[in-house]
């Protein structure tokens, strides 16, 4: 579990970014924290590895005041996936990025080795296994950094804008795999703008708006609520923005394949309507 | 006049492979950019996307090496003879993370710097300066630091730097990547102003479709180095695009589910606006 207690957080050039953030995530919770640039959102997730400690109240990862331990410790449990990838990747290799970590923890080389073949295979990662980091796009780099974080199988997985560069069908096989490991209990919390992304993953929804949480709740209902969303910067999803030009189709539909069957249903039901006059 | 019937980019039989890579980045690419075009490039990640744009200002061959065939005419000028500094006259760019392209210590000199180095005076220099920055929304981060700046202010920036050279182009490489969703509307919106008010012809990378389709009169799909598909963004829509995994806008993609169903529409809506007539006249029908 995280939890952060009134919350503030300036940087040392006097830039309050965070001013009174309560929040608790549980164990096995996915969550999608969004908002404007500069709403504070990245240094909220680098207070959850104590990268940075707040400047008043508190942060606690399974209970432990961040403040009070260190992060390579706190890393064991909480991976941080960063927004730019060049900002965590340094090896010659692929295969050695992701085995970096691994390494450093001491597992042998059998377990290092399946880990990291398991790894490169979910994320499409095979073909480029003996480049070099750098040769690759910056959607690959991406991958990469994902790779070298999920590899050690921290219990929460904190994802800055892991859709930034990434394909449709990526960003798909990103979904299903943040679903599944979710589903095996993993806390994932992700940072991001990618509104369409958060509406087809439906997760729990944060919004964030100058240091502040404005809103907190279900997907459907956050992303559909045009005053915060106003305030968040974000935009409607297209479903929903279509749907809600009609006083006969739900207001809070935000996903293609609810608005495909709810169309489809109500055509279906007319034609029934007419064959049986 | 006949130079203005000139394509303003004119690629023919591109390929490119990076210095010590083993596959190509770009295989026997050929197009060709008029003038005033807003051309939007997508695809999967990696399908050289990036490589293509670098071709455009030079960086590929000129800083990026290895081995390069066929030819590409920007302005009229090839790339091979030309350097990145006098091409940056006519193609301005915008890349994929604004971090590389910042290094000054306060917004107005990054603004400044492009047309300070083309040797402007001091006063054209600062009206193009106040231009862009007012353009971009960025005019209250004028004596802050980029460093210091979130990712979506800094992507502001770098744009606002490009402006401020008045080029003729410009290639700007998923430049809302960094931007949350209002902003990259914003910003899409002032480089749609930019190619409709003065004839900048726009050449971009996007995989967020949704926002960058209306502004577009051409849709280029690349895959593994190649151009797969290339037309209006109706009929590109229509075909495999789906099928290449590109991210289709979310109303296109449940028209065509619809369609699956037989459920047929007369148009491909690629717009919210057109999603919703058409919408109205499936239900009323």
């Amino acid at each position: 579990m995280i939890s952060a207690d009134g919350v503030h957080f300036t940087y040392p050039n006097g830039n309050e970014v965070l001013r009174g953030i309560d929040l608790r995530i549980d164990d096995g919770e996915f969550l999608a924290i969004m908002g404007e640039n500069g709403a504070g959102k990245t240094t909220l997730i680098k207070t959850f590895n104590g990268l940075l400690r707040p400047t008043k109240g508190q942060v606690f990862v399974n209970e432990i005041d961040t403040k009070k331990t260190s992060v390579a410790s706190l890393s064991r449990n909480v991976g941080l996936v960063f927004q730019n990838p060049d900002h965590q990747l340094f090896c010659e290799t692929v295969r050695d990025e992701v085995a970096y970590s691994l390494r450093n923890f001491g597992y042998s080389r059998d377990i290092v080795e399946r880990r990291v073949k398991g790894i490169l295979e979910t994320l499409d990662l095979v073909p480029y296994m003996n480049s070099s980091p750098f040769m690759l796009s910056g959607g690959e780099r991406k991958r990469v950094a994902l790779a070298s974080v999920l590899v050690w199988n921290p219990q929460h997985i904190v994802l800055d804008e892991p859709t930034i560069g990434q394909d449709y069908q990526q960003k798909d096989r990103l979904r299903n795999f943040i679903v599944q490991l979710n589903s095996q209990g993993k806390t994932v919390i992700m940072v991001t703008h990618d509104v369409e992304f958060v509406a087809e993953c439906r997760p729990r929804v944060m919004l964030l708006s100058r240091g502040k949480i404005i809103g907190d709740g279900r997907a459907d209902k956050i992303l559909t609520d045009g005053r915060l969303i106003d305030q968040a910067s974000l935009l409607h999803p297209q479903i929903s923005l279509m749907f809600s030009s009609f006083n006969d189709l739900p207001h809070d539909v935000i996903d293609v394949y609810s608005a495909y069957t709810i169309v489809k249903k109500r055509i279906r039901g007319s034609r029934n309507v007419i064959a049986s006059l | 006049m006949r130079i203005r019937h000139l394509p303003i980019i004119e690629i023919r039989n591109l390929s490119f492979s990076y210095a010590g890579a083993q596959r190509k980045s770009l295989n026997n690419v050929s197009i060709q950019i008029e003038r005033g075009d807003f051309v939007v490039i997508t695809g999967p990640s990696g399908c050289g996307k990036t490589t293509l744009c670098r071709c455009l200002n030079g960086l590929v061959p000129n800083f990026y090496t290895g081995d390069l065939s066929g030819e590409v005419l920007v302005c009229g000028k090839s790339i091979r003879k030309e350097s990145t500094g006098s091409l940056s006259r006519h193609v301005g760019f915008v890349f994929q993370n604004p971090e590389n392209q910042l290094f000054s210590l306060t917004v107005e000199r990054d603004v400044a710097f492009g047309p300070e180095n083309l040797g402007l005076v001091r006063e054209e220099t600062r009206r193009r300066m106040e231009w862009a920055l007012k353009a971009t929304g960025v005019e209250e981060l004028r004596d802050r630091a980029p460093y210091e700046l979130s990712g979506g202010q800094q992507q502001r920036v770098a744009i606002a730097s490009v402006l401020a050279m008045r080029p003729e182009i410009i290639v700007l490489d998923e430049p809302t990547s960094f931007l949350d969703p209002k902003s990259s509307q914003e910003i899409l919106q002032v480089v749609a102003r930019l190619n409709k008010d003065l004839g900048i012809t726009v050449f971009l990378v996007e995989h967020r479709l949704d926002l960058a389709t209306r502004h577009s009169n051409r849709v280029v799909v690349m895959d593994k180095g190649s151009i797969v598909l290339d037309g209006l963004p109706e009929d590109v829509y229509n075909e495999r695009a789906h099928l290449i995994g590109i991210g289709m806008p979310k109303v296109t993609v449940l028209f065509r589910l619809l369609r699956q169903d037989g459920i047929e529409t007369s148009r491909t809506p690629v717009t919210v606006e057109v999603g919703i007539e058409e919408l109205r006249k499936i239900l009323r029908s």
